[in-house]
């Protein structure tokens, strides 16, 4: 069978599985389409959850980034991962005692708030929405690498998908498919990796053979890569550069952002009681941790297959570099696309790839007769999706590839768009302007709700705005100056009242965007920013992306302070605080 | 929140609920400290001093970075379940 045929089947296989499981799981109430129904499996939430937070980005760009960015992209592994540990002290087993059915609820009872519910919406909407564009443009990626299908087709088949389950069976459809995604995409990370493991340091297990010794001789591998890479004029791969405190603060913010997402959340409200809730926590982070410990492997083999590839001879010597016209199948395959490019700047049909930015290696590459890095455009995603090619795996390995990461984008989209369609239907209508509305109401205004964000999503997913690619970086940012201060004040504070958790909401968010757009620009426009975006203008070097970990200091202190001279919280409010406290009578997850 | 409460949490009134609850803070505390060495102390501030110390093929601090710290918050979490449960028996604020 050749690669197309066997990427149609598998691709195609795992979407008739998401189908089937959607038809079984409809959603009968609005504790279905919330919470599925309130007594998921805690390893089996802790699968759905894994899935859930692991997005195109986690599947395709993060060994990417590890790849050309070594020990500096350390704070995204950390980051992302470290938040879980937040999560599960601090928020998960407490929100879930509180029984309700989604995040901004929780701030506007605690917080006996309206106002506090409504910023709490706001943000979980922009955060949400500006999440969900990043799924959906990954869903036409991969569909347009690997079916040749136009962009904006794939889309439309990644929202009917969505659409069926997630409509139809809310949060209880969504956990199950989760489930069977997280399968997908796990395997299909996993299998291409220890393949190359094993080809490249004999040790079939990624973790390991990331530190051991290249196959046929005695040099680390990870010393034979830096010494591959600083020879051609690159940075160190294992050790640091820039801000000490800039790598500390994006750690921090990423972490931050990861405990206050909505959409992670919500996930731990679907679980039976509180102790399942911690236990959950754990078995996420098990999950996430097996895809999470194997992209450094991943990243730095592909790093070093692509150097080796590209510079097969001696650095210096003529026949060093590889010549142009022999370059490799999966080479010209990516060419394709225009996220590979070549350009030969010294006319000796020779690839030369070096660090033309580099002062001290400059006149090396002018004694060798190199005239500026020819690989003009090596696009990071491209790392993930080549590697099977790469190291010649069969068509098999890469159809695996392909329906892992399409997993990976629609289940996280699943779980955003079911965070938005909550907030709407919940938040907004029942539990503001139409509290008069039955529950059979509310659910249809849920699958409403639901039904329009995805086309929303969709509509921004095939015409992204020009800030699409910058604005992950806003949505970790609302999160961690905004929800989860709220979240962890209102739980571990008896005296933060509402005007509090108001200000101090008001003042880490606009901090955040303040700082996002002095930077970026307004809507990230270019040309509207009030400083450049380079260290030497950064406050304390510290880059606009890691800056919600300062933006989540302000709130905690506006919000102590402004509290302290205001009356504390009612006794009913205290009441709440001390029960949340104690994991007795956590019951069902309930609206009323 | 309709729910009945724990008898015995209840008549041991606000005593056992607050010692409970600084326990709690008392096992959250440690847990964190050593979340924090473990990733921004040995992955990020100790990084230069750790790297050159070499573990397998591995430099110490790029280990902490990008797979020792994920292992040990892992551990902590599961460590953190165990400890409450036994917790919440201990204060009878246990469900069930």
């Amino acid at each position: 069978m050749d690669t197309q045929t066997w990427i149609y089947l598998v691709v195609g296989s795992t979407f008739a599985l998401y189908i089937g499981i959607a038809i079984w799981s409809r959603a009968a109430s609005t504790r279905d389409f919330y919470v599925a129904g309130g007594h998921v499996n805690p390893v089996a939430n802790g699968m759905a959850t894994a899935a859930d937070w692991m997005s195109a980005a986690s599947f395709i760009s993060m060994a990417g980034l590890i790849a050309f960015l070594g020990y500096n992209a350390s704070p995204y592994l950390m980051g992302w991962t470290g938040g879980y540990v937040l999560l599960a002290l601090l928020l998960a087993p407490y929100l879930r005692k509180f029984g309700k059915f989604t995040v901004p609820e929780f701030i506007g009872e605690r917080f006996y708030s309206r106002t506090a519910r409504l910023v709490a919406v706001f943000c979980l909407i922009v955060a949400s929405i500006t999440y969900v564009i990043g799924q959906m443009k990954g869903v036409g990626v991969a569909f347009g690498r690997f079916l040749e299908v136009e962009f904006e087709t794939g889309v439309l088949v990644g929202m009917a998908i969505v659409f069926f389950y997630a409509v139809l069976g809310g949060m209880k459809g969504i956990t199950y498919t989760q489930i069977a995604q997280y399968c997908v995409l796990i395997f299909a990370y996993t299998v291409p990796a220890i393949f190359i493991s094993f080809q490249m340091t004999g040790n079939p297990v990624p973790q390991l053979g990331l530190g051991s010794h290249m196959v046929g001789s005695d040099v680390a591998f990870l010393d034979k890569l830096d010494q591959v890479v600083t020879e051609l004029g690159f940075a160190r791969y294992t050790e640091p550069t820039g801000a000490r405190i800039n790598t500390f603060m994006l750690t921090l913010s990423l972490m931050i952002g990861t405990a206050g997402l909505p959409h992670v959340i919500i996930r731990f409200f679907t679980v039976p009681n509180v102790a399942d809730a911690r236990r959950s926590a754990g078995w996420a982070l098990v999950f996430i941790a097996i895809l999470y410990t194997t992209a450094p492997a991943v990243g730095a083999m592909a790093r070093m297959n692509l150097m080796d590839t590209i510079q097969p001879g001696p650095v210096g010597a003529v026949e060093g570099n590889l010549v142009y016209e022999d370059r490799p199948e999966w080479f010209r395959n990516w060419e394709k696309t225009g996220l590979l490019a070549f350009e030969d700047k010294n006319g000796d049909g020779r690839i030369q790839y070096y660090n033309d930015q580099n002062a001290a290696f400059a006149a090396k590459a002018q004694a060798y007769g190199w005239q500026g890095n020819e690989m003009v455009t090596v696009d990071r995603d491209i790392m993930v999706l080549a590697n099977p090619e790469i190291a010649n795996l069969p068509g098999w390995v890469i159809a695996l590839v392909a329906a892992g990461g399409l997993a990976a984008a629609l289940s996280t989209a699943a779980g955003l768009l079911l965070a938005i369609s909550s907030a709407i239907s919940h938040d907004l209508l029942k539990g503001t302007f139409m509290p008069q509305i039955s529950e059979r109401q509310e659910l249809m205004a849920g699958r409403i709700a639901m039904a329009a964000a995805i086309v929303v999503a969709g509509y921004l997913g095939m015409n992204p705005p020009g800030f699409a690619a910058q604005v992950v970086a806003l949505a970790f940012g609302l999160a961690a100056s905004s929800i989860f201060p709220a979240l962890m004040m209102g739980i571990f504070s008896l005296r933060v009242n509402r005007a509090g958790a108001v200000c101090g909401m008001l003042a880490g968010l606009t901090s955040t965007l303040l700082y996002i757009v002095a930077y970026k620009g307004w809507f990230f426009i270019p040309g509207t920013e009030w400083f450049p975006n380079t260290a030497e203008y950064w406050l304390l070097g510290i880059q606009p992306e890691a800056f919600g970990a300062v933006g989540a200091g302000i709130n905690f202190a506006v919000a102590m302070v402004v509290s302290r001279l205001t009356a504390a919280p009612p006794a009913h409010i205290q009441a709440l605080v001390e029960d949340i406290r104690v994991p007795r009578g956590a019951g069902a997850a309930t609206g009323h | 929140m309709g729910n009945e409460h724990g008898g015995v949490a209840v008549t041991q009134g606000n005593n056992g609920a607050q010692a409970y609850w600084k326990a709690n803070l008392r096992l959250v505390g440690g847990l964190l400290a050593v979340w924090f060495v473990v990733s921004y102390g040995f992955g990020i501030l100790l990084v230069d001093v750790l790297n050159r110390i070499p573990l397998g093929g591995f430099k110490l601090g790029f280990f902490f970075a990008q797979q020792g710290s994920i292992y040990v918050f892992v551990a902590l979490i599961f460590y953190y379940v165990q400890r409450m449960n036994r917790l919440d028996r201990q204060f009878d604020v246990n469900e069930d």
